[in-house]
């Protein structure tokens, strides 16, 4: 690192091509350390049983659906005979099962898991972000009393440990008949996520000019309609960023999904854990299930890439 | 601003011929009293609610914007830590819910407090929670300065690097079990590739001396982005002129550094470390799949004991009162944190 400094004698502005070239390494090394990890999950989904459980692991190996299927389907083990009993299989799964001794019984609970996950999370971050605009629009144009008390009340809800809310939590929603449903985690998201999407939305909307809105008071807009046809338009890439941000926490949450739900409003993080296998943890299942679950979210990360700064600082820092 | 995007403000009135925008601004109508668009509007009921709404006033607004949220936060977080309070002088158990109700005035604060076990679980939480912010503002801050070197296809890197941090904790804790087994996984291999031990000669996850530094590693692993970006933003606040000034002054690239770019980030670099801090008092997800707490208690950070007093054992009254000495420490330490921040700031 000394080194990298001692360049910047050299030129302040541009880094000398010495010195670039060394941190442009490092820099790289780094990633690819950091990502090998991230690759060897997605590798795993695509190995058999027994190879993803090798001594010594294996680098190199016979890829396989196997995973996924075991993701998607309950099986059960049958003697060869039954199976040369049966019809023959009708599809490449049915196929892929029965080379291992085993017929599909059924579908797995992967797929109403996983609907869970979408309807929570665009459930809460719908709520979070209707909510956090009108609110956001609140502080930024007009003099709320105490507005700094407030604004900092709605952040300090961030800081709670889950574990700790989810205590008082628990009991409200059996006495609410709230435990394990849909209902109850898009209203606990909501509420976590809506500061979150105060914050941000405020900065956002903070920054569109006032003179616009102004202009359209003039013209005969009325506050409402300023709002719907000026700022709205305007804030559009800073609410589609908060919405973003939103369904990411959702999508990964996993304290309240696991102290609060254990069947129909589970979600996909207190699910994944426990793709079991005949004898422990079904290590390809699993890693094909958290290909599938982390994909989106890699993907959400490169579109939100400007953004970024902004939502995990709550708007405090703004490049 | 382009010129495009502001058309809304410049378009004439004939947007009101619209039938949708009719309907809109009958039931949006409030503030600034135009005459003409209430009479213009053909819709009867909607100049009826018009009439009803052109009484709500900017102050009307600013209202019934915020209350929803402040209601939705009051119902969610203060009723229920209300609630939390005053179970927290009972002797609930959840368990044997059927046994009368007792107050038992600060008996479950002086157990908290007085628990040897409580103390040590602090202690390695605090372990964790310093170990990991150290280690995540010294590669945070170092991956910084090299990335604003500039070098090309440093954006596509640094996107690369950003993406552990957005993932989720539990699911990337669970699996960094299976890359931490000592025959299977290819963590304990890499390992002895550099250094020689033999690869199934140690266990990250299952040795008293060595899972501490698990849960530090795979989170460092996560959260050094986190740093990073922050400290980037930094970096990038600093106006050219203050190196081009160093410069004439024929000042050392290390002065430099300590005496520009250092103090110049510092508040950024605080920032990072505030939130980090927090977030780690928090921790309860990827220890919670990766060692839940293990061997014995050598990982258990407090939140993963709350949850066990609170969860398993279903002591409420107890994990209660444990939970609001943690709400009171954590805002107590942000509140001296954010003071000494904004000293900084000033500076």
């Amino acid at each position: 690192m000394t080194a990298a400094i001692g360049t910047t004698a050299h030129s302040v502005v541009e880094a000398s091509p010495r010195a670039k070239t060394l941190a442009g390494t490092i820099v790289i090394f780094y990633a690819i350390v950091t990502i090998l990890p991230l690759l060897w999950i997605v590798a795993t989904a695509f190995k058999s049983q027994s190879d993803a459980v090798a001594y010594p692991p294996k680098l190199i190996f016979q890829p396989t659906l196997e995973g996924y299927v075991n993701l998607f389907t309950v099986r059960t083990r049958q003697t060869p005979d039954f199976i040369a009993s049966l019809p023959p299989a009708a599809t490449w799964y049915d196929k892929l099962v029965r080379s291992h001794d085993m017929v599909i019984a059924g579908p797995s609970k992967v797929v109403p898991r996983f609907f869970n996950s979408l309807i929570i999370g665009f459930g809460s971050t719908f709520l979070a972000v209707l909510l956090g605009t009108l609110t956001a629009y609140a502080f930024s144009r007009f003099r709320i009393p105490l507005a700094d008390d407030l604004l900092f009340f709605i952040l300090s809800t961030r800081m709670m440990p889950p574990v700790a809310v989810a205590i008082p939590i628990y009991i409200m929603y059996r006495y609410l008949n709230l435990t394990d449903t849909k209902i109850g985690m898009i209203i606990l998201y909501t509420a976590v996520n809506v500061s979150l999407a105060v914050w941000l939305l405020k900065g956002f909307i903070d920054e569109i000019p006032r003179e616009y809105e102004e202009a359209a008071l003039v013209d005969g807009y009325t506050r409402l309609q300023a709002l719907r046809k000026v700022i709205l338009p305007q804030a559009v890439t800073g609410i589609a960023a908060t919405a973003i941000f939103c369904l990411i926490f959702s999508w990964n949450e996993y304290a309240f999904a696991v102290l609060l739900t254990s069947g129909d409003a589970q979600t996909m993080p207190p699910f994944i854990p426990f793709i079991i296998g005949e004898g422990g943890q079904d290590w390809p299942a699993v890693a094909a299930a958290t290909t599938l679950f982390l994909l989106p979210i890699v993907l959400f990360t490169i579109l939100l890439r400007k953004h970024l700064l902004r939502g995990i600082t709550f708007g405090a820092v703004r490049k | 601003m382009s010129s495009e995007k502001r058309s809304p403000v410049l378009a004439p009135r004939g947007d009101f011929s619209d039938p949708k925008a009719i309907a809109m601004s009958a039931v949006n109508l409030p503030g600034t009293p135009i005459e003409g668009i209430a009479v213009r509007t053909p819709v009867r009921a909607g100049l009826q609610i018009a009439k009803y709404t052109r009484s709500l006033s900017d102050r009307s607004i600013a209202w019934l914007f915020t209350l929803p949220t402040v209601a939705l936060l009051l119902a969610i977080n203060i009723f229920p830590l209300l609630w939390m309070i005053r179970l927290s002088f009972t002797n609930l158990n959840l368990s044997m819910a059927y046994l009368p109700l007792r107050f038992v005035g600060l008996d479950n604060y002086t157990d908290v407090l007085t628990d040897d076990d409580i103390w040590d679980r602090m202690q390695t939480t605090a372990h964790f929670v310093v170990s990991t912010v150290v280690l995540e503002v010294v590669v945070g801050f170092g991956l910084a300065l090299l990335i604003n070197r500039q070098f090309r296809t440093h954006s596509l890197w640094t996107t690369i690097i950003l993406l552990p941090m957005m993932l989720s904790p539990a699911v990337v804790g669970n699996f960094w079990t299976l890359l931490f087994q000592p025959q299977i996984g290819p963590f304990n291999y890499v390992v002895s590739l550099f250094t020689g031990i033999a690869p199934n000669s140690f266990s990250m996850i299952g040795e008293v001396a060595l899972a501490p530094w698990t849960i530090v590693l795979v989170d460092t692993w996560m959260w050094a982005p986190y740093v990073m970006l922050i400290c980037l933003a930094g970096l990038r606040s600093i106006p050219d002129y203050i190196y081009e000034a160093a410069e004439v002054d024929r000042a050392s690239g290390w002065r430099q550094f300590w005496s520009i770019t250092l103090p110049m980030v510092m508040p950024f670099l605080m920032l990072a470390v505030l939130f980090r801090a927090i977030e780690n008092f928090k921790m309860f997800d990827m220890v919670n799949l990766l060692t839940s707490g293990g061997p014995g208690s050598t990982t258990e950070v407090i939140n993963i004991t709350l949850k066990r007093a609170a969860f398993e054992k279903w002591q409420t009254g107890y994990s209660s009162a444990l939970a609001i000495i943690l709400f009171v420490t954590v805002f107590g330490a942000a509140n001296i944190y954010v003071k000494a921040l904004n000293r900084v700031k000033q500076r």
